[in-house]
């Protein structure tokens, strides 16, 4: 394997995200929500301003769930079957470049692009909230801010997988679309549907395992455990074993997440 | 004319050496069963229809695209295996209908590839400049025409000062001039030593410019040789125009019957006469005794066009 040539296609990719400002409209997006959300998330209660900083940050991880998986999938489905059918794809590969260096430089610049768009939001967020938070508050800020990184290169993963598996863009995008929809919002449902069908016959605890099966849930286990205050606001997650609860097992599994679809997609990638 | 095909040096390994290739997808023979040797500093030619086998065999010769059966290699070694980044570094290739980056301007764009394939980036600004496009280095790929878009793809595909080049209907959105550049490139190349393979659907582009050429259909050799040599192996009668004027036609034509298998048809200008590639000297002998009656004549060859269909036809 050569880095220079992994470096030489993420180099690319990454300028490409950097010059069409694609991560700063995403900064900025993430920037602007989570001031909204952490200025009116009390609304409901009959307030606004700025509140403690774990319902802050519990406020944003119900944003995070839904937007950046979105635009992981949006940022990657591109990523091969564009090279394809614009006819370039053939062209690169008859470089001296293996298909596994073309696919993790690719990986590896989107990446970049994601996480310096995604830290760069939120930590403008936290350098405007400074005053409201306490050392403590900062630590789970930054454990937050390293789990939505985490989700999102699992979502990338998955839309390169989706990239190389197609042949048509119009199809990659269709599928990245349907997969947001069933881990984000389908897959919740099916569990609690079961769980429900089931009477809770069949062990509540063995289905808390199946979470494990979407990144979303991931994400969302990994920062609910660490909030003792909010823990009690979220349903299904509430039945998650304390086995469950472990910050470092939940980030092993997400990076088989991350790791897992990008190795289908080195192994069915074929020119 | 078409200029003769240089001798074949068996005593150094051809620059690309097809030997039974077979490429199934299922049960389509996109390649079946393939034996081919170019020599070095060759230009070939590569013609076909649409789905004869001829972008599969130019993947397989790159190694993007692994034989069924069969071995492939380029310069003595093969593409694929340990050493594919040697042997590809000396490879340049130009696949068909390529959109480049839209995004890049054409320097950014070379150098990109130039980085990728290891080759000085010092040779990006020659390039350019090469293929005419010295003056819109800094703009945009996006703002160009067709015709630079196919030069761009071309500068990319000589970086790195390759051996083998193989380039996939490369004349495509050019004009008539960059058409006659192009060419003129290519045998400078040639001149250096580098082997040219080069597939186009405008036959009588390639006729005057190929030192070999193949037809490709279904996945086979039809046809395997110089434009002169696929020509008489196709035998297809010549044509032969002679200016005359009427009162003369009649002594003409009755000359011409003296000759066996040839048949004249008469013109405004004068006579239209066919004749098999064997009797060319037999009928312009036949003809002497018309004397000064004879004001022009005029020998034409069939066109690779016609050879093509001819020998399609089996």
């Amino acid at each position: 394997m050569e880095f220079q040539q992994i470096f030489t296609i993420a180099g690319k990719e990454f300028r490409d995200r950097m010059r069409n400002r694609w991560v700063l409209a995403v900064a900025l997006v993430f920037t602007v929500f989570s001031l909204a959300i952490a200025y009116f998330g009390g609304a409901q209660q009959g307030t606004v301003g700025f509140r403690s900083i774990e319902f802050t940050i519990a406020s944003l991880v119900s944003l995070v769930i839904y937007l950046i998986p979105l635009i992981a999938l949006l940022l990657g489905f591109d990523a091969i079957v564009g090279e394809r059918e614009r006819g370039s794809l053939d062209l690169l590969l008859s470089l001296p470049i293996t298909r596994l260096e073309l696919l993790l430089g690719k990986y590896l610049g989107l990446a970049a692009a994601l996480t310096l768009s995604t830290l760069a939001g939120f930590g403008l967020v936290a350098v405007l909230l400074v005053r409201q938070f306490s050392g403590a508050a900062l630590f789970h800020y930054g454990g937050f801010m390293l789990s939505s990184v985490l989700l999102g290169l699992a979502f990338l993963s998955m839309a390169v997988l989706l990239s190389v598996l197609t042949h048509e863009r119009t199809r990659a995008s269709g599928l990245a679309i349907a997969a947001w929809f069933f881990f984000v919002l389908v897959f919740d449902l099916l569990l609690l549907g079961a769980l429900v069908a089931t009477g809770g016959s069949y062990g509540g605890e063995a289905m808390a395992y199946l979470l494990l099966l979407n990144p979303a849930d991931v994400f969302r286990i990994l920062n609910v455990f660490s909030l003792d205050d909010v823990r009690t606001l979220y349903g299904l997650t509430s039945i998650v074993p304390p086995a469950l609860a472990k910050p470092w097992l939940m980030g092993a599994v997400m990076a088989g997440w991350i790791v897992v679809p990008l190795g289908l997609a080195s192994w069915r990638f074929k020119p | 004319m078409t200029r003769n095909p240089p001798p074949i040096d068996l005593s150094e390994p051809p620059a690309i050496e097809v030997r039974g290739a077979h490429k199934h997808y299922g049960a389509l023979h996109a390649v079946d069963g393939i034996d081919l040797r170019i020599a070095r500093g060759e230009i070939f030619g590569l013609i076909g229809h649409n789905g004869a086998g001829k972008s599969t065999l130019f993947k397989m010769i790159l190694g993007l695209t692994p034989a069924t059966s069969g071995e492939i290699r380029v310069g003595g070694a093969t593409v694929q295996g340990r050493d594919f980044r040697a042997a590809r570094r000396h490879l340049g290739y130009l696949p068909e209908n390529v959109v480049l980056y839209d995004n890049l301007n054409g320097l950014e764009t070379l150098r990109f590839f130039a980085r990728l394939k290891g080759a000085p980036l010092a040779q990006c600004p020659a390039l350019l400049e090469r293929v005419g496009l010295a003056h819109a280095g800094n703009r945009a790929v996006r703002e160009y025409s067709k015709g630079m878009r196919q030069r761009l793809g071309f500068a990319q595909a000589l970086l790195g000062e390759p051996q083998v080049l193989l380039l996939d209907e490369p004349t495509n959105g050019l004009d008539p001039q960059a058409i006659r550049d192009f060419y003129a490139t290519l045998r400078e190349l040639q001149a250096g030593g580098v082997t040219i393979v080069i597939t186009s659907h405008i036959l009588a582009e390639l006729q005057e410019r190929v030192d070999r050429l193949a037809i490709l259909a279904s996945g086979k050799l039809q046809a395997l040789g110089s434009v002169q040599a696929l020509r008489e192996q196709a035998h297809m009668p010549l044509t032969i125009h002679l200016t005359l004027a009427a009162t003369d036609r009649p002594a003409a034509l009755g000359l011409l019957s003296a000759v066996p298998g040839v048949t004249g048809t008469e013109t405004p200008e004068g006579l239209h006469v066919n004749c098999p590639r064997g009797s060319k000297m037999a009928v312009l002998r036949a003809l002497a005794p018309l004397g000064t009656a004879l004001q022009d004549l005029q020998i034409q060859e069939p066109s690779l066009e016609d050879v093509y269909f001819d020998l399609r036809k089996g």
